[in-house]
């Protein structure tokens, strides 16, 4: 076995374990910690694919931005089993429906991707951040100018709800 | 890859760990030098000459303390903590350039360990992770004081994170390109960019006090309102993982300054010293230059420490959103139009 093989392997275990541990552990911020150890792995993926700015910022972003605001907020609000919510029956079945249609979609995907052989040595350059901002603002330039008008319309509609709290105070 | 490639780098990182645990050993003892010299008192003095000892002293008795462990659910994360602090403090030298190349037994050798063309991404992405240590060791204390200092360091850290990226996008633009390397080449013979970007550094550097959670920035210790911060109930080498990896991370904050703004190994004259006295010899002086300037910076961090009080929090965040962040902005625009400046005339039919 080729010593990417193996790493993928690893990785891959990694991955799953922590995604499970995830869904299975009964304290939140231990899901969380989990949650970000998946995040890790998969960021192992990205540079497994020599993607290392796919990789640099996965993990700003989500393990030290997304994550380190989710743990804030878990430990504010100190979740117990007891004080949690009863989700009325009507979201557990759109729960259960979206997960359906999400299952749908993977097993599609699953269907016609075909496996990886070998990792193939190319030389040609897919990764380096001047190659992805030639393609992101030439070929993608429409597709990234509406991300980004959707990123701002979010955080304006964030600051929006803060402030609406504060008025009725 | 051959072998020698490996034992080569394996033997810089080992160099560069070292370096850097002596370094942050002997910033505690500087530190409370300096402290001395300000306050006008003598510091330590008793163990070796001038003290020098002293950072020995206080990490064998570290050592020799009480393991304490709080009544906690969560033994294994609070063992964890300062150990993600610790690490996240040693992985950032990795990028890090501290001087051209050397000449020995017939091959070029890099110093530096590893030359990635994102290195200013990573050195963000490992600073960000730096939050974990202290949020999970101030949660699994297990005591509400722990947990608040913890929370408090968090935020200010996320908030000044912000700041800090927008401030280093304007020095990006200006350089084109993200490899610590390029950019210490593009600054040799005096064109530091802190001459270019002097608002840029000041950012900055104001950012990176937050970072450390230093004064005037220590609200996380903050005794008089949460007895010791995040660190409360920890004792023994795991109370000194934390605050080693204070001392670390602020060695390697100064190295990046040092290194993004004030040109790194380069010094006047380094291409004369280059050709008159061979490559090693301007090379060593290269790094002695870093060296210099890294000292420079660690001291600045501890006269603002014993210098000036500690911020309110409000008014922190204040600082960090309502003024760093619009002047990075600002200076990002700045720095587009004068990058664009012939491009803008032609336009405007000048």
């Amino acid at each position: 076995m080729s010593t990417v093989l193996i790493l993928f392997c690893v990785l891959s275990a990694i991955t799953l374990l922590t995604a499970f541990l995830t869904i299975f552990s009964r304290n939140p911020i231990h899901s969380a910690i989990y949650l970000v150890i998946c995040f890790f792995s998969i960021a192992g993926h990205y540079l497994l694919l020599n993607a290392q700015f796919l990789a640099i910022v996965h993990i700003i972003v989500y393990s030290g931005a997304i994550m380190i605001l989710l743990l804030f907020t878990i430990m504010l609000m100190n979740l117990n089993e007891a004080d949690e919510v009863h989700k009325p029956r009507f979201t557990r079945l759109g729960a259960i429906v979206s997960f359906c249609l999400v299952c749908l979609v993977l097993i599609k995907i699953f269907i016609n991707s075909k496996p990886i052989v070998e990792y193939d040595y190319t030389g040609e350059d897919y990764q380096s951040i001047k190659v992805l901002g030639k393609a992101l603002l030439n070929e993608y330039m429409v597709p990234f100018e509406f991300a980004s008008i959707l990123l701002l319309v979010a955080m304006i509609g964030t600051v929006l709800l803060s402030k609406k709290e504060k008025l009725e105070k | 890859m051959d072998s020698t490639f490996v034992i080569e780098k394996g033997v810089f990182i080992v160099v560069i760990f070292a370096l850097t645990m002596l370094m942050a050993m002997y910033s505690t003892w500087a530190e409370r030098k300096v402290a001395a010299f300000l306050q006008d008192r003598v510091g330590p003095n008793r163990a070796g000459w001038g003290g020098l000892l002293q950072p020995l002293a206080d990490g064998g008795k570290l050592f020799a303390k009480e393991e304490f462990f709080p009544n906690t659910p969560n033994r294994f994360l609070f063992v964890v903590g300062p150990a993600i602090a610790m690490s996240t403090a040693l992985m950032t030298s990795a990028v890090i350039p501290w001087g051209d190349k050397l000449h020995l037994f017939g091959r070029d050798i890099l110093l530096q360990a590893t030359d990635v063309n994102i290195a200013v991404l990573y050195v963000f992405g490992v600073v960000s992770l730096g939050v974990y240590g202290i949020m999970i060791g101030g949660w699994a204390s297990n005591n509400k004081f722990s947990l608040m200092g913890a929370i408090r360091a968090a935020s200010q850290m996320v908030s000044y994170e912000v700041a800090m990226g927008l401030s280093i996008i304007a020095l990006t633009m200006m350089t084109g390109t993200l490899s610590l390397k390029e950019i210490s080449i593009q600054q040799s013979e005096w064109h530091w960019n802190v001459l270019y970007q002097p608002l840029t550094f000041l950012i900055f550097l104001i950012c990176s006090f937050a970072e450390l959670n230093r004064t005037p920035f220590d609200l996380a210790e903050c005794e008089s309102e949460l007895i010791g911060g995040y660190h409360t109930e920890y004792s023994s080498m795991k109370m000194g993982f934390y605050l080693f990896a204070e001392y670390a991370n602020m060695f390697i904050s100064s190295t990046i300054m040092a290194v993004l703004f004030f040109g790194g190994y380069n010094y006047p004259g380094m291409s004369w010293a280059v050709e008159n006295l061979g490559v090693n010899i301007a090379n060593v002086i290269g790094m002695a230059a870093l060296f210099i300037k890294i000292c420079g910076f660690i001291f600045f961090i501890m006269w603002i420490r014993w210098t000036i009080p500690r911020f309110r929090y409000d008014q922190l965040m204040h600082l960090g959103w309502r003024i760093l962040i619009p002047l990075a902005i600002v200076n990002i625009m700045i720095t587009g139009v004068v990058i664009l400046r012939s491009e803008i005339a032609v336009y405007l039919g000048f």
